[in-house]
């Protein structure tokens, strides 16, 4: 059976700049399954920043295909930055979304109070984003990502903003709360240990112009949550193996 | 309170009480020294007049009710001017902003009138615009709009590219996000910098006044000069001293109120 809900075909964009064409990423394939969480890991510079971008709509694609299973698939992009807008409370930021593309019906307010109220935010419903913590805000930033009720979740390096204790914290968080939704999840990182504690599957991109130089199916013995993942005895393996492939050298 | 936090407090109070007096004797020695100076002809009395001379002068002008008529008239171009100006300025500003090409295009065009010295087309406005309140506030409007669009403009393109990228993920149109993010996001720069704007609208008017009226504040000050009469001069500046402040106390107020941080 094939529940594949997005194809991409030999994807390849190239930017343009006074000092000539730069080939960001080269010869992208793949597939994503109906609630499979897939990480993109690449190093920096690697385009995996364009390739979501594309996936997302907002760039175009220079050659390639990217096809969805159906045509009004709705995409929830969740930045690297909360972008939570300072004069708006937490219950508008969250409704942003859904303001826009003027779908602020009762049930739908319901359903963000509802999902705020599950995901420990009840009590600052009202209140104003400087008045959140940095884990806390990338929870917000989620909710209203995830209040277009979107078909696919594309995460751009979500945690990166955030300190280390933080960021295990709340991609504990995330997963839980994505899982729980049954959402589909592509997800990129620079970080190989946050990936492999969150992803089914791992595609890595070899530096510029990015190409796909692996796909990792990820099977851990432990497999309850992205924190007691990073103690199952497969997780170094998989490290050291994603290491080797990203070719990282500092000179 | 600890007695530390109590003694600090009461530092700060003391410091502004100091201030505060300090200000009001340099205010009252500098009309006292004025006024005996000019008493005691150590200074031109004629020319310079003093407060006395420009307290009586402000009196006969209340009592021959010659005062009201030209303070309103001068607020009222004060105000044309300056509502004028900001919504000229947030319309010219919009567009610039949402158009990049257009902007680039004009970018030279209002940096030359920026820099220009817009007293100097004053006599091309009256011929324009005839001897009348359409040049003052044509006047006013050079001066304050050309600062309104650049202050606007400038609040604008310094919102966070990480909020504008996030409105492009929900497809939001141009004008929603105009209204979501653009406007709400420089509601603090748009605010302040009317501060700026009501001062040079100020300044615009008088100028205007200085060149062609037949009533206000500098229409009184221009008199005064042309008949020698220097007690009406200074008259007409303190005024207009008086009139400033409370514009720039009134923006203020209106900032405290509408300004969130």
């Amino acid at each position: 059976m094939n529940n594949d809900i997005l194809k991409v075909r030999d994807l390849q964009k190239i930017y343009h700049t006074k000092k000539g064409e730069i080939k960001a990423i080269d010869n992208i394939s793949f597939s994503i399954q109906d609630q499979e969480f897939v990480c993109i890991v690449g190093s920096s510079g690697c385009g995996k920043s364009t390739l979501l971008s594309i996936l997302a709509g907002l760039e175009e694609k220079t050659a390639g295909e990217v096809s969805w299973h159906k045509s009004d698939v709705r995409i929830g992009y969740m930045l690297q930055n909360d972008a939570l807008f300072p004069w708006l409370t937490v219950l508008d930021n969250a409704l942003l979304g859904l303001k826009i593309k003027k779908e602020d019906t009762k049930e739908n307010k319901k359903y963000v109070v509802s999902l705020l109220k599950t995901y420990g935010l009840g009590d600052f419903i009202n209140k104003y984003p400087s008045e959140l913590s940095g884990g806390m805000r990338q929870r917000v930033a989620l909710i209203r990502t995830m209040a277009i009720k979107p078909d696919i979740l594309l995460l751009d390096e979500p945690f990166s903003a955030l300190d280390y204790q933080t960021r295990l914290a709340v991609s504990d968080d995330v997963y839980k709360i994505i899982k729980k939704e049954k959402k589909t999840v592509i997800m990129i990182t620079h970080d190989i240990a946050e990936a492999i504690s969150l992803a089914d599957r791992i595609i890595v991109l070899s530096k510029r112009p990015g190409t796909i130089k692996k796909i990792y199916d990820v099977n851990l013995t432990e497999a309850e949550s992205p924190i007691t993942k990073r103690n199952a005895k497969e997780f170094s393996t998989y490290y050291s193996t994603i290491w080797k492939d990203l070719d990282i050298n500092v000179s | 309170m600890s007695a530390d936090q109590q003694k600090y407090l009461k530092k700060i109070k003391i410091e502004k009480f100091l201030i505060l007096v300090i200000q009001i004797m340099i205010v009252l020695i500098f009309v006292f020294l004025w006024e005996y100076c000019s008493n005691h002809e150590i200074i031109n009395s004629f020319i310079y007049s003093s407060p006395t001379k420009i307290i009586a002068t402000l009196k006969e002008l209340i009592v021959t009710n010659n005062l009201l008529p030209h303070i309103l008239c001068t607020l009222k171009e004060v105000v044309i001017s300056f509502l004028g100006g900001i919504f000229l300025g947030l319309i010219i500003s919009l567009l610039l902003y949402e158009f990049k090409f257009l902007s680039k295009v004009c970018e030279p065009f209002l940096v030359t009138l920026n820099s220009l010295p817009k007293v100097a087309l004053g006599p091309v406005i009256i011929i324009i615009a005839g001897a009348n309140l359409k040049s003052i506030i044509m006047m006013a409007l050079l001066i304050n709009l050309i600062v309104t669009i650049m202050n606007f403009y400038n609040g604008f393109i310094n919102i966070d590219d990480n909020k504008q990228l996030l409105m492009k993920t929900f497809n939001a149109s141009k004008l929603q996000t105009l209204k979501y993010l653009v406007i709400p996001g420089s509601l603090n720069t748009i605010i302040s910098s009317l501060k700026i704007n009501i001062s040079m609208t100020l300044i615009g008017v008088i100028m205007g006044e200085f060149l062609v009226s037949k009533q206000g504040v500098g229409y009184l000050i221009i008199y005064g000069t042309q008949i020698f009469n220097m007690n009406l001069v200074m008259a007409g500046i303190v005024i207009l001293v008086i009139m400033s402040i409370i514009l720039y106390k009134m923006v203020l107020l209106f900032e405290k109120k509408y300004c969130k941080n």
